[in-house]
């Protein structure tokens, strides 16, 4: 990789041991992916959940405070593992806590906001057309990438720290032209009618993709997705697919530059009800037992948050319901009363953490929970390496199922 | 006889080890119970198997971000593969594999390397040099 003169001092040393550590691990990033020099950027988004780092990467971030580590351009956390309000009554241990609570210490002192949030997009400050930034969760890649016309790779928790630190990341991957231009094409004929019909399309195009250096191009889409119901279909495509970018036809910023012609030589993929109706059929069936209800991944806007106050009005739920959101809009969703309305329905929502970033494994064991429903097509796809039997079901039928106990 | 296998330069030190490999993707968070060091996804094709200590071959990487720092957490606990090959990662494993100093080869010349290796085959993975040797 080339480096210029700063890079080179930073390499040597002169900018102190932790941004020494950082640009070595975006060398070996950088190499491995024949990247030829690095490019600057504006944000980082830093994944660091407790149960992901375990002991070992909180004594490594609290071995890069020792060595005096501050980040250089604006740094942001995705979701914790621990509502430190609230773990006691999940099951959660004080072990996990303090893993937690020794993270946002040291974050902290690395001058990390701590935003713990997967909709950074909608909440924080979304990044703009053509802006580099070092984006860690898939999600908010794939929607940063496709739906803002930004540029970012998936960054791991050290990667995005790494770019934090020195404001740069290798220039590879999704940052170069070459790299954004569709390679597979998809035609959809039956029309996503919600947020799960929304996140099932991004699980059929990103199973069929299977890759992180696949790019679909969607066409035929009868209408445009508002930005709740494009977090679905990204997020869900980047977790069957490992895919960190999409276009939608006339519709998403960098697809209005492309000539449709151009892409003749690639098949025309059908996207059918009937994918639909194969893909639902692997989560769960009408009337089966549920043990827990969880509204998560992504966690929701205010916009969900509202809905689901409104869909809990006078229910009383036979099982768990876990609503996961972020601080901020946890505090307008106080403000608005949502919380008292979801939570008068026996539910609890959580804020700054995720479903499956929290010891799902752990949490499911001390509640025997294993029959799992939810209307987020991407965390039915994780959870089953969890121990978990993952259904899914709208947004509206959850409610129903949690009020009966059983899939409606 | 020995068989050479070309590859992109990778990441981390010369080792050798026994092969487990299936043609299916990976994610440490979807797919592996950490603590025990096995697969833990039913439909994954190495469910049941464990991967410690195993030159672990596999299709592609997949899903989310959270395997960069569970490669480091796993090595720091030494619950993990000796090394990791793909016909291609994403850059999630492969900036994990950075952070733990695990080693990581994929692009391979010869085609599919989860049909040119075989559970039980004897390899010696030099990612500097970009190859692995079947011995």
């Amino acid at each position: 990789m080339h480096l210029n003169d700063e890079e080179k001092s930073m390499l040597n040393g002169d900018f102190g041991k932790a941004k020494k550590w950082a640009l070595e691990h975006q060398i070996k990033v950088g190499n491995f992916f024949s990247a030829s020099k690095f490019v600057n950027v504006s944000q980082a988004h830093m994944m660091v959940d407790p149960e992901s780092i375990g002991q070992a990467g909180v004594i490594f971030l609290e071995d890069l405070v020792n060595k005096g580590a501050k980040v250089s351009i604006p740094t942001i956390t995705d979701p914790r593992g621990v509502d430190l309000n609230y773990y006691k009554p999940l099951g959660q241990t004080e072990e996990m806590a303090e893993i937690d609570r020794r993270t946002n210490k040291a974050c902290i002192s690395m001058g990390i906001i701590m935003t713990d949030t997967c909709v950074n997009y909608q909440t924080i400050m979304p990044p703009v057309y053509g802006e580099h930034v070092a984006y860690g969760d898939t999600g908010v890649v794939i929607y940063s990438n496709s739906v803002c016309g930004a540029r970012s790779n998936f960054e791991g928790g050290p990667s995005a720290l790494a770019a934090g630190l020195t404001g740069r990341t290798p220039d590879y991957g999704l940052h170069l032209d070459k790299n954004r231009l569709p390679t597979k094409r998809f035609c959809v004929k039956y029309q996503p009618k919600d947020l799960t019909d929304w996140g099932i399309l991004g699980a059929i195009i990103g199973k069929q993709l299977g890759s992180y250096w696949e790019v679909p191009i969607v066409e035929a889409l009868e209408v445009v997705p508002n930005s709740d119901e494009m977090k679905h279909l990204g997020a869900a495509m980047a977790s069957y697919g490992s895919t960190p970018l999409f276009h939608l036809h006339n519709i998403t910023p960098e697809a209005k530059n492309l000539k449709i012609e151009q892409f003749d030589n690639l098949d025309l993929i059908d996207i059918n009800s009937s994918d639909f109706e194969s893909l639902k059929s692997l989560f769960g069936r009408k009337g089966d037992k549920i043990d827990v209800v969880v509204f998560a991944a992504p966690q929701l806007s205010i916009v969900e948050m509202q809905k689901v106050a409104s869909l809990s009005k006078d229910k009383s739920f036979k099982v768990p319901v876990i609503v996961c959101t972020s601080p901020q809009v946890y505090a307008d969703s106080l403000r608005m009363g949502f919380i008292e309305k979801i939570e008068n329905s026996g539910a609890k929502v959580l804020q700054g953490t995720c479903f499956y970033q929290q010891y799902a494994r752990e949490i499911g064991e001390a509640n025997g929970w294993k029959k799992l429903l939810s209307n987020s097509t991407k965390i039915v796809n994780i959870l089953g390496g969890y121990g978990y039997t993952p259904a899914l079901a709208s947004m509206e039928n959850c409610i129903l199922g949690a009020v009966k106990g059983e899939i409606v | 006889m020995s068989k050479i296998l070309k590859c992109h330069p990778g990441i981390g030190d010369k080792t050798e080890g026994i092969v487990l490999c299936a043609n299916d993707n990976f994610s440490a968070r979807y797919d592996l119970d950490r603590i025990k060091g096995v697969f833990s996804r039913p439909q994954h094709k190495l469910f049941g198997k464990s991967y410690k200590n195993k030159i672990l071959v596999l299709n592609e990487s997949k899903g989310g971000v959270a395997s960069a720092w569970m490669l480091y957490e796993m090595k720091i606990r030494d619950v993990v593969p000796k090394a990791i090959l793909f016909n291609k990662a994403n850059t999630i494993l492969a900036q994990g594999a950075a952070h733990a100093n695990l080693t990581m080869c994929d692009r391979f010349i010869d085609g599919d390397i989860t049909s040119l290796l075989k559970t039980g085959d004897k390899v010696i993975v030099d990612p500097s040099e970009g190859y692995i040797e079947i011995i």
